[in-house]
């Protein structure tokens, strides 16, 4: 290997007083000291959340507080780290959302696993799973960082819905039952 | 019914691929053969053609000949028989293979007739998939997926017909996605013999329907959900359940009958959804009982056996008492359990020097998939000569035996002594050692109860009507306290003081193959899906109890004709 010798050369009278390399540093920090502030006080300050932010994954309800999902797993199915789980369940055909069939008897989903990908949101036909603005998820157990289906609804709250299908849906079918549209 | 009488072969062209396929062979099962979809909906292989969903459409073209000469006229571009095509599409289920018959299904005009039956289809049928069991298995939609057009122009109101309807006790209809294929209909007539499904109304009003004050509720009622190419037709057990994606198929057999459909076992993490049939030309085509579909239940039965001790603790109890009363015991085997178990409790029965005994199940033949003999492996027994002779319902020679104190010590190997005519008095006389999957009244006399698997927690094989070797395979897990039948009959058997047995598969398959005559040179990797016949002339002798079914004609049923 060659052996390059490098000359190493003399400290001139200014830098060995280090003088200006002080008053170099302190010029930065009196410029910041005036400067405006870029941290916040977290947590008494939260940030501005921008839009299409993807926090944690929440389950909505329309307009009409009807819960959106009918448990049709795709969610679950396109999970990367399977951190979806649901059961599904029938709804009970004397309540008033009985034409929509299915709804989730149980939806976990387990925050150590999730990557807040936002595949779920992206591939749900019903737009029932949303990665809202939370963005903070802490427990003391691995059992508080499963969020259960209550406590999704509870994140989640109401979402507008432009085509309130099922709406439609039981609108044709009451209409059909008094003789409309066969 | 397509299956052709003749084995004549003749030559056509499918996409510009030669096959020679028997005459009367249909284009789409041709097709299928060259590797070439034709997609279609009404049509089934076991099935008569109706031609109603359109969706098989295809050009077909002949040989051009001079009408006058009979001689072939030639094509100067290619240098070969010109083909006169037909200007307009057919059915491909309906045409039948004839010599020379050319086919195309990729031309522009085929694409544009598929797209345009798609729409038809598509028109009324409801976009329920986020909701619909069939979503995953669904024909409409890989096929409007494959052929469909890709957007809607339909604009106007989708009809309104009854959803939720109860066929029958085992089958929910939801009318506004039937596509009025009318397979359901032809299944329940041909098949079923149970002629209760129809159309009633017209146009766009169809509706598919049960006849008045009848229900679809034959025990073959959930094949018609089965060959539903849409949602419409769906298992009231399955229901909302699971997602077929999620779900593991293994290939299993059912186990009600000595009839051994084939069957799929789906399940998910250890848990077994449901049981659909796995087509088998030679034993069940592609159907399968309700009663059969049900038997999954029993893996997480209330009922079901479970050991809190070890193996090896239950084994040390079982030890002490074989070794209380040498020569005095008898060992009952079962019917339903594999061949490789009946083979490991014959050799029980020989360590012990102990009669070994079967018991027997009947029950009325359906004369389809339901045969008289409901234990599904008597014949395995014979093969592996456990038995010689046919086994009784009741035990009596065994109970006669106790009553003269000349058996002390009984092993049952999955058999409730009770239920097969020993008496409580008799029981208490003898010590039992009960190996079994649920409780019942031996299990509740036993002095040693070892907790073994069902059907869908181990691998092995069954010998049908037909003394056809069938496999099965693992499909769950087995829960815990509950040991593997091969494991518990090997360790039993040295406990009885034999010799060591393999316990594996593999192992007891290296013995099966030489020791048993009939299963001479076979191999249990080797057996074929659809499973091997096995040289019954042996047993040609027995009344067996069996009548005629599907796919099988009793010996007797043949030689009096």
């Amino acid at each position: 290997m060659a052996v390059i010798p490098v000359e190493r050369k003399p400290l001139t009278l200014a830098e060995r007083t280090y003088i200006p390399q002080i008053v170099h540093g302190l010029k930065t920090t009196f410029r910041h000291l005036v400067a405006p502030n870029v941290t916040l006080e977290y947590p008494e300050q939260r940030p501005e959340i921008p839009g299409g932010y993807r926090g944690v994954p929440t389950l909505v309800r329309d307009p009409n507080g009807r819960e959106k999902c009918v448990s049709c797993q795709l969610c679950e199915f396109v999970c990367p780290p399977k951190a979806i789980r649901i059961t599904p369940g029938e709804i009970a055909s004397d309540s008033a959302q009985a034409h929509v069939e299915r709804a989730p008897q149980a939806f976990d989903i387990d925050m150590l696993r999730c990557i807040y990908c936002g595949l779920c949101q992206e591939v749900c036909p019903e737009e029932a799973i949303w990665l809202q603005t939370q963005y903070s998820m802490t427990g003391y157990t691995r059992e508080e960082m499963v969020n259960h289906k209550d406590r999704l609804y509870e994140l989640g709250g109401t979402l507008p819905d432009a085509h309130l299908k099922w709406d439609k849906k039981k609108a044709a079918e009451d209409a059909a039952a008094h003789g409309g549209h066969h | 019914m397509t299956s052709p009488a003749k084995t004549e072969l003749v030559t056509v062209n499918i996409d510009g691929k030669e096959i020679a396929v028997p005459k009367g062979t249909n284009v789409i099962e041709a097709a299928r053969l060259v590797g070439v979809d034709v997609p279609h909906y009404c049509y089934h292989p076991k099935l008569s053609v109706v031609g109603n969903c359109r969706m098989c459409l295809v050009e077909m073209g002949m040989p051009a000949v001079d009408p006058a000469t009979k001689a072939p006229v030639m094509d100067p571009a290619t240098g070969r028989q010109k083909i006169n095509w037909i200007p307009r599409p057919q059915i491909g289920c309906a045409t039948n293979a004839s010599p020379g018959l050319h086919i195309r299904t990729q031309t522009p005009q085929i694409r544009d007739c598929r797209e345009g039956v798609m729409e038809f289809l598509l028109i009324n049928h409801p976009l329920d998939c986020p909701i619909c069991d069939q979503a995953g298995e669904c024909k409409l939609q890989e096929q409007s997926t494959g052929y469909g057009r890709g957007y809607s122009r339909f604009v106007e109101q989708k009809n309104v017909k009854p959803k939720r309807t109860q066929l029958g006790p085992r089958v929910t209809l939801d009318d506004e996605r039937c596509i009025l294929c009318s397979r359901c209909i032809r299944f329940s007539k041909e098949i079923a013999k149970d002629d209760v499904l129809g159309f009633i109304d017209r146009g766009s009003y169809s509706t598919l329907t049960c006849y008045p004050g009848r229900k679809l509720e034959n025990n073959y009622s959930l094949n018609t959900v089965d060959i539903c190419p849409v949602g419409a037709l769906t298992s009231t057990d399955f229901r909302f359940k699971m997602r077929v994606w999620f779900l593991k198929q293994t290939n299993s057999l059912d186990t009600e009958s000595s009839v051994g459909a084939n069957t799929v076992v789906w399940s998910r993490e250890g848990v077994i959804y449901r049981i659909t049939p796995r087509r088998n030309d030679e034993v069940n085509d592609t159907w399968m009982a309700d009663s059969g579909r049900l038997l999954y239940k029993a893996v997480r039965a209330e009922s079901r056996l479970t050991a809190k001790e070890s193996l090896a603790a239950l084994l040390a109890r079982a030890e002490t008492i074989l070794r209380l009363s040498p020569g005095l015991a008898a060992v009952v085997g079962s019917g339903q359990s594999s061949v490789e178990e009946q083979f490991l409790t014959r050799q029980l029965a020989r360590a012990l020097h102990a009669p070994a005994y079967l018991v027997s199940r009947t029950a009325a033949g359906d004369g389809i998939l339901v045969s008289a003999d409901r234990n599904p492996n008597v014949r395995g027994a014979l093969v592996t000569g456990l038995i010689d002779t046919l086994p009784q319902s009741y035990l009596d020679e065994l109970g006669a035996a106790i009553d003269r104190g000349e058996v002390r010590t009984v092993v049952s190997v999955g058999e409730d002594l009770m239920a097969a005519g020993l008496s409580a008095t008799q029981l208490a006389k003898v010590s039992i050692i009960h190996l079994g999957t649920q409780v019942c009244a031996s299990s509740v006399a036993a002095a040693v109860v070892i907790p073994t698997l069902t059907v869908f927690e181990k691998a092995g094989t069954m010998v049908n009507q037909q003394f056809r070797l069938q496999r099965f395979a693992k499909a769950v897990a087995g829960p815990v306290g509950a040991f593997d039948d091969l494991e518990v009959l090997a360790r039993l058997i040295t406990a009885a003081g034999g010799s060591a047995e393999t316990s594996d598969l593999a192992g007891v398959w290296g013995r099966l193959a030489t020791e048993v005559p009939a299963l001479r040179g076979v191999s249990y990797a080797a057996v074929p899906e659809t499973g091997v016949v096995l040289d019954s002339s042996p047993w040609a002798a027995l009344p067996f109890v069996e009548g005629e079914s599907l796919h099988h004609r009793p010996a007797r049923a043949v030689a009096n004709v």
